[in-house]
């Protein structure tokens, strides 16, 4: 692999990676993409969140899935951080609280793969018949 | 926090937040004993207010909470590792957020993954301008998020070999940097 220690080493990098890798147009396509977002306020990052995005960033690119991982702010779920949101394409988003390496090696291989609920959902979008009917 | 790279990850939340789209971290040291951490960005600014009541651990612009810890934490480690830390900011005109400690000082927080919080913080703000700059008495080195994705045209920063290469360029950087404080 080309050692890179200036912006002339990256562009030859990217040469000779270039033929291997298909550039990937998620900017196009967002919504076709699973979108995992990390909470990453002071509790978060106390927590371990900075552990807990790397983890879902190699992996989930290691393990071939099309998605896009970002940081965002606090949710207001302090008690149980790390936490993260992550919305399959289709569906609504979901929290996931007490993130560890883990937990979210159980969420890629469960959730985001099969589809399957996992221990540890924070339920912020759980709506019980009382909201449906001051809805309806 | 354990390090000052998680206080770096922290700070920049808020330039995020201020609908920042540059911000720069600095870690410059020279030949007087002190580390100075600036972080500064083009968000949109506090007002005289804000800027006087920021480091009251009470006090938050957020609505999910009643607290905002990030810099009030950031001051009580300065100020126990004999340094001080220094908000300036003006409405339109972005924020700077000085920290400085004291190298020697035993409470002096180790600097942390210094590398590894600039690659995660270009990869997963991609349409943000990142800009590390680490400055000794003798050497300065820059890694500026616009220049590495021009040079990568279009390859992703979390793609494995990119990932590994940038790593190592930034570690080997932030080695002669370090060297320079030990």
């Amino acid at each position: 692999m080309t050692k890179v220690k200036t912006l002339a080493d990256l562009k030859k990098l990217r040469e000779d990676l270039q033929e291997k890798i298909r550039l990937r147009e998620s900017g196009e396509h967002p919504e076709s993409l699973v979108q995992v977002k990390v909470a990453m306020a002071t509790c978060g990052i106390a927590s371990g969140a900075k552990d807990v995005m790397t983890f879902f960033m190699e992996e989930l690119e290691k393990r071939g899935i099309d998605a896009v991982v970002t940081q965002t702010g606090c949710m207001g779920y302090c008690y149980a951080e790390p936490t993260l949101e992550i919305t399959l394409p289709g569906q609504s988003p979901l929290v996931f609280g007490y993130v560890n390496s883990r937990k979210a090696d159980e969420i890629i291989e469960k959730y985001i793969k099969k589809g399957e609920l996992v221990d540890g959902i924070i339920p912020v979008t759980y709506q019980s018949i009382n909201d449906n009917q001051k809805e309806g | 926090m354990k390090d000052l790279s998680l206080h770096i990850l922290d700070i920049v939340q808020n330039s995020i937040r201020a609908e920042a789209r540059t911000i720069k971290v600095e870690m410059a040291s020279g030949t007087d004993g002190m580390l100075k951490m600036l972080i500064s960005d083009d968000g949109k600014g506090m007002d005289e207010e804000q800027v006087n009541r920021v480091k009251d651990p009470f006090f938050t612009t957020r609505t999910t909470r009643k607290i905002g810890l990030g810099i009030s934490l950031l001051t009580q480690k300065a100020e126990q590792s004999g340094g001080y830390l220094k908000i300036e900011s003006a409405p339109g005109k972005g924020t700077e957020v000085n920290a400085v400690f004291e190298i020697s000082h035993p409470d002096c927080p180790p600097l942390g993954d210094i590398p590894g919080c600039a690659w995660m913080l270009m990869a997963s703000n991609p349409g943000l301008r990142m800009i590390f700059r680490l400055v000794s008495a003798t050497e300065e080195y820059e890694w500026d998020s616009n220049e590495i994705n021009e040079a990568l045209g279009g390859l992703p920063l979390t793609e494995h070999d990119v990932k590994a290469s940038i790593i190592e360029w930034f570690n080997a950087d932030f080695c002669k940097f370090k060297e320079f404080n030990d």
